[in-house]
Parts: structure tokens; C-alpha cells; sequence
């Protein structure tokens, strides 16, 4: 798609959108529809159109394999660091009242941040799923079959 | 339900008919991947009439664009835009086991509760208590995320657990592939 000029300027001027688009129904979720899941997916999807757009290897350099796979595991371990973090501050695992002196705060706190590694897991397996589809060669030049 | 409802519901039911018709009339892969992000978006579209708008969010956002990239990429790098064929030898079969379970399914559907029947054994379990004392007791106006995040935090950590795992099993299937495998 080197050559289409109308499709380069609309996915520049979309992508930014997609992305603020992803931010507040990340941290909107709490009051509105909405949620970690939706957000990694829509963020994710706005690397995706970049990457449909201007080509997989423009799209590696700027979140090189590497990092997504690290984000992906991190948002992992921000979800059972919070629960595991419940424990040590004298709750159950995933209790989060414990986090703040005020259980309430403390349970917003902790949704706030699961839902935080939520989006950033989804929003890297996505990145993941489009690059390692993108970027697959085949084992040999020659037919198998 | 008023009218305008009762319109929108049919229209989109109806488009829902056609779409899953022409699915299975489709020879053309390519053809049937689009017809099935046009069949996804008119199932959250059902989701918002439905009032369940964080599904509805999902459902557009996973089956209607991710799901149809991913399925545009697998024929990509698969190759087959070509026309299948179908064998059609036991159509008269299938058509008969389609027709009797629809018709099952329709007599089971006599026996479930209205919807939003105040009544239905759904609405009477755990239901009253997240749609009352949620608020007290998380804070969070929207319901769905305090019961997703906070009542549920295990199942949605096993949801994310899942996510995760596939994305490793993508990484594990298809990448590193370049330096040639010995048969």
C-alpha cells in the first residue's frame, strides 16, 4: 500500500483518534460502558491500521517485538501483583479494600490498576496476533504439499 | 417494547438472516470473511437495543475488527482466494437437522422467562445485590466493571491468563521460522 496517498492521510489523522478513543474507555470504564478489554482492543486495532497502512516493518519500529512481548507479560503481572499486593496488606488474594485505608478508595484504586493491566495485555497479544500473522514466512521456499 | 423498538429489532434480525444466508451460499472465502464482520456488527447492534452496551463494545470491537483481520490474514498468508466447493450430497439431511433443531430450540425458548422479567430466576440470585449495595460498597456507578473487576477479579484474571496464552502460542506457532526446520 506504498502508493495510496488518500489512505496514508486518513490513517494519520484516524490513528490519534483511535488511540484517545482507547484512553478514555480505559479510564472511563469505571462510569461508563467500557473496560480494560475494550480498551486494549481498540488500542491495539490503531497499531493494527498502521500497520495494514504503511507496512509490518515500519509498524516493528515502533513497538519492536520485544517490548510488546514485555508489555504483554506485564500486564499480566500488574493484574496478581495487585491481588498478590491484597495479601501482603493483610486481605484475601484480590481483595482489594485492603489497598487504601478507605475500602472504597481502595477498591476503586484496584480496579483502576487491573483494569490497566487488562488493556495492556489485550492491547499486546492484538499487536502480537496482527505482527506474528504479518511478519510469517514460510519454513521453505518450496512446497511442502 | 414500543414500536420504534419492535421496528429496529426486525430490521436487524432480518439483515441478521440474510447475512448468515448468503455465509452459507458464499463459494468465495474472501466474500464470506467480510459477510461475517457485517454479521458481527449487527449482533452488537442487537446488544445495544438489547441494553447490554459493554457486550455490545466488545463484540464490535473483537468480531467485527480484530476477528475479520485476523481471518483476512490467514487467507493472506494461506493464499486461498480461490472458490471452494462444497460437496452437497447430504443436503436434504442437513436441511432436515437444521429444521428440527430450530424447531427444538423454539420450543425450549416457550419455556424461558420474559425478558427483563423482574421475576426470572436470573434476576433473583446475586443480581439485586450488585444492582444495590455495588455502589456502597465499590464506588463505581457502572455495575458491569465492579462486578467484571472487583465481585469476579478471579474469572477476569483467568480471562486475561487466556489472552496471554494464546499470544504465546501465536508467538511459539509462527515466529522464529526463518532458519529452516530439518523434515
Amino acid at each position: 500500500m506504498k502508493q495510496h496517498l488518500i489512505l496514508h492521510v486518513i490513517a494519520k489523522i484516524m490513528i490519534p483518534f483511535i488511540m484517545v478513543f482507547a484512553l478514555y474507555v480505559q479510564f472511563h470504564g469505571d462510569y461508563g460502558p467500557g473496560g480494560g478489554f475494550q480498551a486494549g482492543v481498540i488500542f491495539g486495532a490503531g497499531f493494527i491500521l498502521y500497520g495494514i497502512v504503511f507496512g509490518k516493518e515500519a509498524t516493528m519500529k515502533i513497538v519492536p517485538p520485544p517490548l510488546v512481548y514485555t508489555t504483554a507479560a506485564l500486564g499480566v503481572l500488574l493484574y496478581t501483583g495487585v491481588g498478590v499486593a491484597g495479601m501482603f496488606l493483610g486481605g484475601e488474594f484480590l481483595n482489594y479494600s485492603v489497598l487504601s485505608a478507605d475500602p472504597v478508595a481502595g477498591q476503586h484504586l484496584g480496579i483502576l490498576l487491573i483494569e490497566f493491566g487488562v488493556g495492556m495485555t489485550v492491547a499486546s497479544v492484538m499487536v502480537i496476533l496482527f505482527l506474528s500473522f504479518a511478519d510469517y514466512r514460510q519454513p521453505d521456499s518450496q512446497d511442502t504439499d | 417494547m414500543n414500536a420504534i423498538e419492535l421496528v429496529v429489532n426486525f430490521t436487524l434480525l432480518g439483515f441478521l438472516l440474510v447475512t448468515a444466508l448468503h455465509i452459507s451460499q458464499t463459494n468465495r472465502l474472501f466474500r464470506a470473511v467480510m459477510l461475517f464482520g457485517i454479521y458481527s456488527l449487527l449482533t452488537a447492534s442487537l446488544f445495544v437495543s438489547l441494553d447490554a452496551v459493554d457486550v455490545a463494545f466488545t463484540e464490535a470491537a473483537v468480531g467485527t475488527c480484530i476477528a475479520t483481520i485476523l481471518m483476512l490474514s490467514a487467507l493472506s498468508l494461506t493464499g486461498s482466494r480461490k472458490e471452494v466447493r462444497y460437496r452437497r450430497k447430504n443436503a436434504a439431511f442437513a436441511v432436515c437437522v437444521s429444521i428440527a433443531l430450530g424447531v427444538a430450540l423454539a420450543i425450549g425458548i416457550m419455556d424461558m422467562p420474559q425478558f427483563a422479567d423482574p421475576n426470572a430466576p436470573a434476576n433473583l440470585h446475586v443480581a439485586p445485590y450488585y444492582l444495590q449495595d455495588s455502589y456502597s460498597e465499590i464506588g463505581i456507578p457502572n455495575v458491569v466493571t465492579s462486578v467484571l473487576a472487583s465481585y469476579r477479579g478471579y474469572d477476569t484474571l483467568g480471562e486475561v491468563v487466556v489472552i496471554f496464552t494464546a499470544g504465546i502460542g501465536v508467538i511459539a506457532l509462527l515466529t522464529g521460522r526463518s532458519s529452516k526446520p530439518k523434515d
